[in-house]
């Protein structure tokens, strides 16, 4: 092998090396954005995974001629969202309405790590499959 | 010469889209499971004639505040909506299955969807609106009209809208029906006349609102001049089943002629009927109809040629992971930088250094 070649070869493992240790303190440091599409009443992601501790910031794209919600959280916030009356969300970073056609922004930090699951509560939204998991790991 | 073609009974032309009406919470829970109608089984009934389709449906009171609608997806734009005539359902029943014609239900929920607004027509305590509008726009209008569409309504007003983008939105109006003394389970008869070059039946819209394996049951009554081909075959695997096909009796014609404006009815003509004894997730089409039966019906009528969108990913998203692998695609690109810049120079070049 020519000694051209092994520099080549050695200078591309230092960039792997460096862009893959970038890539990891990236995502114990930086916000980032991710983007959750809807069409046809599906959320596109169904599954992420996002640290805690780290503002994540999550972009709503609502491409559906009907309305829809995104509540994130665990068990106890699912079930009271499906028995609930509050005609629109959006105090909460973690509960949204979308309008249909519309795309709405969030931040939020997940404080512990844990499963939790975002769904649609609109009548029949869920039974329908509007229902995401959200994983977040630890730091 | 009148050149006479088919009624397409088209039960499916009733399209329950099953609208939850009203002030529906964004919590879940107050609408069902469904968020949208339970439909009863519907007759329809729908005939084409000199290029011409007349549709002849019911639809049902519900009661209550009138917290149901519904929208029906027709074939080309209305140049008519009348009532339609008091027995001709029961009597196309009587002559196919005169056992059931006590248990026949004639009617769907009403239901409604900003599109344009092409009609506005009031049949007893009726409202009827003849929309045009892609999805979006119908389901727009519907929002504006306090009505809520169930989940699955973007993908099938897709479906519908790449078509032909014309729905009769049908509501009752509670306050009219309280004060003309409409009992729950009534039905409005309504006649819809629309000249169209190629006839079909909606038959998907009936399982809107409807979970995967939710039965989705219809008659659909077609008159034509001869007897029709039509697509997909009733095979009664496919969620539709012949239950009907013979030559009209002079009997049946007459009753129907002498029916609410429907002197249009031929002097004689080949009864169909089709029976939707299937699930929402198996009626992903709709019955088109070769009057003359002497061609393949059209599969774009029958929506045989949509084609299904992507269907929505699974995938999750990990954005340590994504990050990682645009890495190692950079990495990549420039590796294959270094080692193309590194490439041996040929031999004679290397011998003149």
């Amino acid at each position: 092998m020519t000694r051209g070649r092994w520099i080549a070869i050695t200078a591309l493992a230092g960039l792997l090396a460096i862009v893959a240790g970038g890539a990891a303190g990236a995502a114990d440091t930086s916000a980032r954005t991710i983007e959750i599409d809807i069409h046809y009443s599906h959320f596109t992601p169904s599954q992420v995974t996002v640290p805690a501790g780290v503002p994540i910031r999550f972009v709503i794209v609502n491409a559906d001629p009907i309305d829809h919600e995104w509540i994130v959280g665990d068990a106890a916030v699912q079930e009271r969202h499906r028995t609930g009356t509050e005609t629109s969300h959006g105090a909460r970073p973690t509960e949204q309405s979308i309008p249909a056609g519309g795309t709405v922004e969030s931040v939020v930090t997940f404080a512990a790590p844990g499963p939790l699951q975002y769904i649609c509560h609109l009548p029949g939204h869920e039974a329908y499959g509007m229902v995401g998991t959200l994983v977040v790991t630890g730091s | 010469m009148a050149r006479r073609r088919i009624l397409l009974p088209a039960a499916a032309a009733v399209l329950l889209i099953g609208l939850a009406a009203g002030p529906a919470l964004a919590c879940g829970g107050l609408i069902g499971p469904n968020g949208a109608v339970n439909l009863l089984r519907t007759t329809t009934f729908a005939g084409y004639h000199d290029g011409v389709e007349h549709y002849v449906t019911a639809f049902e009171y519900a009661g209550g505040g009138g917290a149901f609608g519904s929208l029906t997806p027709l074939p080309g734009v209305p140049t008519s909506v009348e009532k339609g005539g008091d027995w001709t359902l029961q009597r196309l029943l009587r002559e196919t299955d005169p056992q059931s014609l006590l248990d026949a239900r004639l009617a769907v929920p009403a239901a409604a969807g900003s599109a344009e607004e092409l009609m506005k027509v009031r049949i007893d305590a009726l409202d009827l609106t003849v929309l045009r509008g892609g999805a979006a726009e119908v389901g727009q209008w519907a929002k504006d009209h306090g009505f809520r569409l169930p989940p699955d309504a973007p993908e099938v007003l897709d479906f519908y809208a790449s078509r032909s983008p014309i729905f009769l939105a049908a509501a009752f109006d509670p306050t009219a029906a309280a004060a003309r003394g409409q009992a729950v389970g009534d039905g409005t008869p309504v006649h819809i006349t629309i000249p169209v070059s190629n006839p079909w039946v909606p038959l998907r819209i009936l399982g809107l609102g409807k979970t995967n394996g939710e039965a989705v049951t219809a008659d659909v009554y077609l008159l034509t001049d001869r007897k029709p081909a039509l697509l997909p075959a009733p095979t009664g695997r496919n969620g539709i089943a012949l239950g009907h096909s013979a030559a009209a009796s002079a009997s049946l014609l007459s009753d129907l002629r002498s029916d609410r404006g429907m002197d249009w009815i031929p002097e004689s003509g080949w009864l169909t009927k089709v029976e939707v004894n299937g699930t929402a997730d198996q009626l992903r089409y709709d019955l088109a109809v070769d009057a003359t039966g002497r061609t393949v019906p059209s599969k774009h009528a029958a929506g045989l040629d949509v084609v299904a969108p992507a269907a929505p990913s699974d995938g999750s998203v990990d954005v340590g992971r994504i990050l990682a692998t645009l890495g190692v695609m950079a990495g990549g690109v420039a590796l294959m930088a270094i080692l193309l810049t590194a490439r041996p120079r040929p031999s004679g070049m290397a011998a003149s250094r």
